[in-house]
């Protein structure tokens, strides 16, 4: 429904600007421009081999307990965190993080933010990966909102840049989560690589964000926006609480990197996925 | 003067240039027919007609080995997309017609050109969840040379696409086999296949190739994926076995595996002066000595598996015989008419591990290497050697050896000889006719080398009278090769009675 919902809105768009925009509509990178910003930041090239640059990385550790959350990171997911070599390095010009089996339904893998050390309010935040294959295998490049130890999530905002699940190696999607819509609700839409795979080559993540948009893209591709308007379609009431479908994605937000292995989305590894499993990040750009 | 040298030089090139030009401009035709044939690259094979196809349209899998070709039809009732449908009604498994549909479609033409596509696709929907037992496509009754396929596709009762990847587009240049699929009964009992499936229809539509770029290669074999190590001879040919492809669909996620030809493999050899081997996967020694080994890829990737060859050059043919036809009973030899027996191998379970030597045809066991004339040396190969048996008795009668002196036999031992080792031969005369006897004799390790020829035979000619026991000679019914395991692999060859 959501998303049928966004879909209209863009046709409605291009009804308002005219009839030759319709025309070539379908052509979303020649009508639309994906990406405005151009004054770099921050960025990482990962250009030199080791440990990746600490002046800007941390690792949240562990199976989420010591971060107060149910073992799993809150989704039953089955990996533990390390910042061990073996799941986090930086080679040949490449982040590479790992997803290992290290037993019976135990795996290793690495989560890696820049909390200490980077935040931004607005911007484009933009990365070039090649993503890992198999059922149960859960990359996610996200931000999450700063603040979150005094508001606690979804208060404090959540944005997917990309989210892919590894037994559906051609689709990605970027979601939104908030106060009404989060979770299993978020607002969320997939992009669908059509004639490729993301597991078999480099494609570039990003979002573009603004006092009130959200603009989502895969390559020369803007395929989704979220706006205030939309989250409060969210808005419910439930249990005499109304939650406004409120918009806070005005706050600053950090940048996280990982890869979660099962979990109650992607469900666990089966039988036909192999370990391990890699997911190569180029470069990791923001601007404003 | 090195000015004038390059001078001469240049008048020389421009002489050739104009001669080339005009070469050039004489053969045309030449050049024209010098540009490699293309063929047409047509995608569709059937959308509401067959496109391209035979006359016949389908052909059907012979009848005699079962195929129901009333089976096929077209529906104009039913399609996923345009207005018709193929509609295949599958027989029941009492069918007297034929308990099994399948067949190909084929190009009418000379083959396409499908290095365009990386994948058959198609829809198809059931009237019950049947399963497709395989579909594919480069099979044409003709060459088979690059049949691919998928087994055992369980079908919805809703239109579902789906697709059967390409192992390698660049090797259909020129493919005739456009389709083939087959399927049986529906096994509503779901109690195994055992007679009773009942009948059930499907249809196809939209069947075509297509370039999807999302078909991933995540798994390649020869051989199993095992690491085979071979001790051949020169000029033994024999193919690549065992091949495996596993491809991870883009658009489903799963992982399907591939039933295909070996000629869809890019193979290496080592060192081709060893052994060669064919864009077929044929392997052929043509060493004298050496070591190669064969590798494969498919598509780039690297292939589980191979084969090591090490040529031990000419082959050691055991000694021609030079007794006189008159005076042999020959039980295996290509030197003589053979009498017949039951078995070369009796594979008397569960006592017996001995493999080899199996059927009762002396020019079908297991070795068969030309003699330089051309003519056929066959040989027998017991491996896992415990006991086995020659058997002339049950379907054939016992055989009368009374007039012979001698029992003579080559045995090539394919290992080591040590202390210990032994090989018994033994006899046993009135199987399955009457009262039976039997008697042996030993070879150890001492008469298995002394016996030794040059080129690793060990050639023996032992006096009947030597054997112990009572065994009547004008009713043999076996003889027995017995090493309780002290000696796994021999070679037999010119097993005969004669009288010196």
């Amino acid at each position: 429904m959501k998303q049928r919902k966004f879909l209209n809105t863009i046709i409605a768009f291009s009804f308002l600007v005219g009839g030759t925009l319709l025309v070539t509509n379908c052509e979303v990178d020649e009508t639309q421009k994906v990406a405005n910003l151009t004054n770099l930041v921050m960025s990482d090239e990962f250009d030199v081999d080791g440990a990746p640059d600490p002046d800007l990385w941390g690792y949240d550790l562990g199976d989420g307990t010591a971060q107060g959350l149910p073992a799993g990171w809150g989704n039953n997911e089955l990996q533990v965190y390390t910042d061990s070599p073996d799941n986090v390095s930086v080679e040949n010009g490449l982040l590479v993080i790992t997803a290992r089996q290290v037993g019976a339904n135990q795996y290793t893998s690495a989560r890696l933010t820049t909390q200490v050390n980077f935040d931004q309010q607005y911007g484009r935040f933009e990365a070039r990966m090649r993503l890992p294959l198999g059922k149960g295998i859960w990359p996610a490049f996200w931000l999450l909102g700063n603040d979150c130890d005094e508001n606690p999530w979804p208060q404090c905002g959540e944005i997917d840049v990309m989210e892919y699940l590894g037994d559906a190696p051609t689709v990605i999607f970027g979601s939104a989560h908030g106060p009404g819509y989060n979770g299993g609700d978020s607002i969320s839409k997939e992009y669908d690589l059509g004639n490729d795979r993301f597991d078999t080559g480099f494609h570039v993540f990003g979002i573009e964000w603004g006092p009130d948009f959200i603009n989502y893209y895969v390559d020369g591709d803007l395929y989704q926006q979220i706006t205030p308007e939309i989250t409060a379609e969210e808005a419910i009431e439930k249990d005499g609480i109304t939650n406004p479908g409120e918009w806070v994605f005005n706050r600053p937000f950090y940048i996280i990197m990982n890869i979660a292995v099962g979990g109650d989305l992607p469900g666990a590894p089966n039988a036909d996925t192999v370990f391990p499993q890699r997911m190569f990040v180029d470069y990791v750009r923001v601007y404003n | 003067m090195m000015k004038n040298i390059n001078l001469v030089k240049s008048k020389t090139i421009v002489l050739f240039g104009l001669l080339i030009v005009f070469n050039f401009g004489c053969e045309r035709d030449l050049t024209d027919q010098a540009v490699p044939a293309t063929f047409p690259n047509t995608a569709d094979i059937y959308t509401d007609n067959p496109v391209g196809l035979t006359d016949e349209f389908f052909i059907s899998f012979d009848p005699a080995g079962g195929a129901n070709t009333g089976a096929f039809d077209t529906d104009d009732n039913e399609a996923y997309e345009g207005t018709s449908s193929i509609r295949i009604d599958v027989p029941a498994s009492n069918d007297p017609d034929g308990n099994f549909v399948g067949g190909i479609f084929k190009d009418r033409g000379e083959g396409r050109d499908l290095t365009g596509y990386d994948a058959l696709t198609f829809w198809a929907k059931g009237s019950v969840t049947g399963t497709l037992s395989q579909v594919g496509f480069g099979t044409d009754f003709e060459d088979d040379r690059y049949p691919a396929s998928r087994s055992d596709i369980q079908l919805t009762t809703n239109w579902k696409k789906y697709i059967v990847p390409i192992p390698d587009p660049s090797k259909l240049v020129q493919e005739k086999g456009m389709f083939l699929f087959s399927a049986g009964g529906f096994d509503i009992l779901g109690d195994g296949p055992n007679g009773n499936e009942i009948g059930w229809i499907f249809w196809l539509d939209e069947i075509r190739f297509e370039k999807l770029g999302t078909n991933l290669t995540v798994g390649a074999e020869i051989f199993e994926g095992q690491e085979i190590m071979r001790d051949e001879f020169i000029d033994t040919a024999f193919g690549v076995s065992g091949v495996a492809h596993t491809v991870n669909l883009g658009s489903t996620g799963e992982n399907i595996s591939m039933n295909l030809s070996a000629a869809y493999f890019d193979y290496e050899s080592s060192n081709p002066s060893v052994a060669d081997v064919n864009a077929d996967g044929d392997v052929e020694v043509i060493g004298l000595s050496g070591t190669t080994t064969i590798t494969a890829s498919l598509e780039g990737f690297g292939a589980n598996g191979s084969l090591t060859v090490t040529s031990n050059g000419i082959f050691p043919h055991a000694p021609i015989p030079a007794q006189n036809a008159t005076n042999v009973v020959s039980l295996f030899s290509d030197s003589y008419t053979n009498v017949p027996v039951r078995h070369y191998n009796g594979f008397f379970l569960p006592f017996q591990t001995t493999q080899g030597g199996a059927g009762a045809d002396p020019n079908n066991v297991d070795l068969q290497v030309p003699y330089p004339d051309g003519s056929p040396d066959n040989i027998i190969n017991y491996t896992a050697l415990n006991f086995v048996s020659i058997g002339m008795y049950e379907s054939v009668p016992n055989v009368d050896v009374s007039a012979a002196t001698h029992l003579h036999v080559d045995i090539f031992v394919r290992e080591d000889i040590e202390p210990g080792d032994f090989i018994r031969l033994e006899m046993e005369s009135g199987t399955f006719s009457g009262p039976t006897a039997s008697g042996s004799f030993l070879l150890n390790s001492t008469a298995l080398m002394d016996n030794m020829n040059e080129d690793g035979w060990t050639v023996l000619d032992i006096p009947l009278s030597s054997f112990s026991g009572n065994i009547d000679f004008t009713s043999l019914g076996q003889l027995f090769f017995i090493s309780d395991g002290t000696i796994s692999d021999i070679w037999v060859d010119n097993v005969y009675y004669y009288n010196e």
